[in-house]
């Protein structure tokens, strides 16, 4: 489980986030959404200790982030951010291998192999496996990371806007993995994510956050209502039940 | 964690093509020594032992420890055409000495050395502090404000020579040659060989550090540590290299640069071979040094300046406009 | 508003000529107004002709940053000036009269400007960064083969021949004082002629092409003129890379608008002030060893690297 406990945060003078509380539960595939500049990205980063929060604790499978060990933490949760630039040279096998390094610090054995394969393949990247990272596709690059994250093996895997970037094919394979993950594994994927309706389809559990607070917290059903979701968004949207499944409309 | 199979052929060409230079470099100088007189001529073999042995090492190891500087530093700063020299830490390492040398002529050559290690260190944390706030999206402002910036402390240390007449010093610390290097004069560069070998024990977090802050913390790495670490063996390397034998630049930036072309920047795999191609490069640049105006010498900074511009040169220009 | 700054600045600059010509001067008076004159003039004629040079060059590229300079220009005077001396040998560089040297110089380095220089010129408003990048790595290639030539020459004498190639401001080479002051004069009217077209033309190719302006032709002849006085000013008083770039910063701050006819003026003003100045203040009031060049390096160095991270930093 993941405990947010009354956390606060700015940048100089301007306050990002405001007294957040709020609890994400294990197991389940949660899904941050909300307008731009609701604080999402920064909640992201503060539980996976990127950046420290000015005020207010946060637990990840009870450890209290800002004070377990770093490569403790790698171990228990992996994070991916929205902007990734990589100058350096490395192949696809060579960067999702850096996936291990938490469990291994350098010294992989074959069972380390295997899970980089598994995730290549996961990824469908294993006919680029050898191919520098310069020299893929921008989808390719984020799926070549999103394989590294995978690759780290964490029991929570909090991914910024992972649908960059990539294409219908492949969002939605993504999609299917991290739900599985969580429904098979047991694991607890996070996600920012902008497309409202994949966070319908595969999310178990939505936060929804505006204006550095949280709006709404709560299984996805019980999320996806219009009165709320029009609110959230200051947009005019109306839900309709598609094959038992609820749809976001908004325009 | 480089699964691919190595094909031998390249290093044993390369290792062979090291053994020659090598030899040359031995046997090249002004005092003809042939392999005969090695066996009857006390002298030959003298002059071998103090001076064309231990010219051959300093060469091998500046050479070698430089480049893997400049691949560290380019992790560190997470550009690729960043390098010691041209971004202020040899710089600072010279402004140390002077400095050291006017407050405390008398110092030994240890606290010279640490002074100028000191002096590298602050330097090198400037230019990183500046840097860290460029947009990553501008690859080439990193190496301008490296060279702008290397410029203005090198121009602090020349304004302080001048009112104090070290120039001639100042001279011989920042136009690097290995004519001076006899025995007992270079063993220092042994200690920053064995530094920048250590590297090779951290290899993978330094290629991690190259993937940026965020990607380092997630996987665990006390970030702080492993920069401080890598401005050390940078800063020291630099440092007792500048001393010994002066500043040779662009070493850092050519051979990193070609190394990642042929095999990457996964250090743990590449280091071995960017030591290596450091050492023959160099090798090759004094020989040229020795030869070109023979019987006098050129310093080999000159030389490798010649071909470190002209590929960073070419660097610049085969790169797209906007690289990624 | 700008001509009673350029006034003011006038009268600065007296000023600091009469401090030069007087302060601390004892014995006979026409002896110390013709040595000190002398040297007055060309500290004054080779400032304007940097600062002018740099202020062109900003034109051209469109920026503020740039600099022959920072380009390479002045590496490439001295690289002309040892590569001539190695082809003729020391006998025959020091038989050939003083100025058809400088004359061939000339021709050679307007021709290598506009050829080098006039092909980044094209990339500059579109990778400023990299071209920057280009020019300095440039200027540091052809220091090195100037220095490797050096060296090849005389091995020896290397120190004496670099020392008697490349004057310094405490130096300047006054035999040459005469015919490069009638070559600045005349690039300065050049420039100033083409005032008006230089506003047009900072504005850039597309725009200046709209407003019936030659450019492409136009871009030549400024580089001509950059060409000129870059290298009258190298030979007087040897590279110096940051004073242009100082004396357009300072120019920018205190003249308000775009015009160049303001600019001009106000950037030879600017570095005659700097120049006389601080040489006043080197030489007699503090009676320091190091060359004001030195000086003026590290100032415009810090004013470089301001200026690149001003505007980039987050």
């Amino acid at each position: 489980m993941i405990e947010i406990d009354r956390i606060g945060f700015a940048i100089g003078k301007s306050e990002i986030l405001n007294e957040v509380s709020a609890q994400l539960p294990r197991g389940k595939m949660t899904a941050i959404i909300g307008p731009n500049g609701a604080g999402k990205s920064t909640l992201l980063s503060l539980i996976a200790r990127l950046i420290s929060p000015a005020s207010g604790t946060i637990r990840v499978d009870g450890h209290n982030v800002q004070q377990t060990a770093s490569d403790t933490l790698a171990r228990i949760l992996a994070v991916l951010r929205q902007e990734n630039v990589i100058a350096s040279r490395l192949r696809v096998r060579e960067l999702v291998g850096f996936g291990r390094f938490p469990h291994t610090r350098g010294q992989p054995d074959a069972q380390d192999g295997e899970k980089i394969q598994w995730a290549l393949d996961l990824m469908a990247l294993s006919p680029f496996a050898d191919r520098f990272l310069d020299q893929l596709s921008g989808g390719q690059r984020q799926r070549a990371l999103i394989a590294m994250i995978l690759c780290q093996d964490t029991d929570y895997i909090l991914l910024d806007e992972p649908l960059n970037n990539l294409d219908l094919f492949h969002s939605r394979k993504l999609m299917q993995v991290l739900q599985d993950m969580a429904h098979r594994l047991g694991k607890t994927p996070v996600l920012v994510i902008h497309d409202i309706n994949y966070a319908a389809k595969y999310a178990d559990n939505i936060l929804a956050m505006k204006q550095g607070g949280i709006f709404a917290n709560g299984p996805t059903q019980a999320i996806f209502e219009d009165d709320l979701l029009s609110a959230l968004f200051d947009t005019p949207i109306r839900i309709h039940q598609i094959e038992g499944q609820p749809f976001a409309m908004h325009h | 964690m480089a699964c691919r199979t190595t094909n031998a052929m390249p290093l044993i060409a390369a290792i062979l093509l090291a053994v020659v230079l090598c030899i040359l470099s031995i046997f090249t100088g002004v005092a003809d020594i042939n392999i005969a007189a090695l066996f009857n001529d006390p002298q030959a073999l003298w002059l071998l032992a103090v001076s064309r042995l231990p010219r051959t090492l300093a060469v091998v190891l500046t050479g070698g420890s430089l480049a893997i500087c400049g691949l560290i530093m380019q992790m560190l700063a997470r550009n690729k055409f960043v390098e010691p020299t041209t971004a202020g830490t040899g710089q600072g390492a010279a402004l140390g000495i002077i400095v050291i040398t006017i407050m405390a002529p008398q110092a030994s050559l240890t606290i010279k050395m640490l002074a100028a290690i000191a002096a590298a260190l602050c330097s090198t944390a400037i230019f990183l502090a500046l840097i860290r706030k460029l947009p990553t999206d501008q690859p080439f402002l990193v190496p301008l404000v490296g060279l702008v910036f290397g410029g203005f402390v090198g121009a602090i240390a020349t304004f302080i020579a001048y009112q104090l007449d070290l120039l001639q010093y100042q001279d011989v610390w920042m136009n690097g040659e290995f004519s001076g290097v006899m025995l007992g004069r270079y063993e220092m560069l042994w200690f920053a060989a064995a530094l920048s070998l250590a590297a090779y024990f951290v290899a993978d977090q330094f290629t991690i550090i190259g993937l940026g802050k965020d990607m380092a913390l997630n996987l665990g790495l006390g970030y702080r540590q492993i920069m401080l670490l890598g401005m050390t063996i940078i800063c020291v390397v630099t440092a007792l290299s500048v001393v010994t034998v002066g500043m040779i630049p662009f070493v850092g930036l050519v051979v990193p640069n070609i190394a990642s072309r042929m095999m990457g920047d996964n250090l743990r795999a590449s280091l071995p071979w960017v030591a290596g191609l450091g050492a023959m490069m160099v090798l090759a640049s004094d020989l040229i040094a020795r030869l070109v105006r023979y019987p006098y010498e050129v310093p080999v900074s000159v030389v490798f300046g010649i071909f470190g511009s002209a590929f960073f040169l070419w660097l610049l220009f085969s790169r797209p406009a906007h690289a990624r | 508003m700008p001509a009673r700054r350029l006034l003011v600045m006038a009268a600065v600059l007296l000023v600091a000529c009469g401090a030069y010509l007087s302060w601390g001067a004892r014995g006979d008076w026409a002896f110390i107004l013709s040595f000190r004159g002398t040297k007055l003039a060309a500290l004054i004629v080779t400032g304007t002709a940097i600062a002018v040079s740099t202020k062109l060059f900003q034109t051209i590229s469109g920026n503020r940053i740039l600099t022959p300079s920072i380009m390479g220009f002045d590496a490439l005077f001295v690289l002309l000036e040892t590569t001539l001396l190695f082809a003729l040998g020391g006998f025959g560089y020091t038989m050939l009269d003083p100025a058809i040297r400088f004359a061939v110089t000339l021709v050679l380095m307007t021709l290598a400007a506009i050829l080098l220089f006039g092909t980044l010129m094209h990339g500059t408003r579109r990778d400023l960064h990299r071209m920057i990048l280009v020019g300095i790595i440039f200027g540091v290639l052809f220091r090195s083969l100037s220095s490797l030539l050096a060296r090849m020459i005389d091995p020896n004498e290397y120190a004496v021949l670099q020392a008697n190639l490349f004057a310094s401001f405490n130096q300047i080479e006054l035999d040459l004082l005469g015919i490069s002051t009638v070559l600045i004069v005349v690039a300065l009217f050049a420039a100033w002629r083409l005032r008006d077209t230089l506003d047009a033309m900072e504005l850039g190719r597309e725009i200046a092409i709209n407003l019936g302006i030659d450019y492409d032709r136009h871009v030549l002849v400024v580089l001509g003129i950059i060409a000129v006085l870059v290298s009258v000013a190298t030979a007087l008083v040897g590279p110096v890379v940051f004073f242009g770039l100082l004396i357009t910063s300072l120019a920018y701050q205190i003249i308000p608008g775009f015009r160049h006819r303001d600019h001009l003026i106000a950037n030879g003003l600017l570095a005659g002030i700097v120049l006389v100045a601080g040489q006043t203040l080197m030489e007699r009031v503090f009676h320091l060893h190091t060359p004001l060049s030195v000086i003026i390096e590290m100032l415009g160095g810090l004013a470089f690297l301001i200026l690149i991270l001003r505007g980039h930093t987050r």
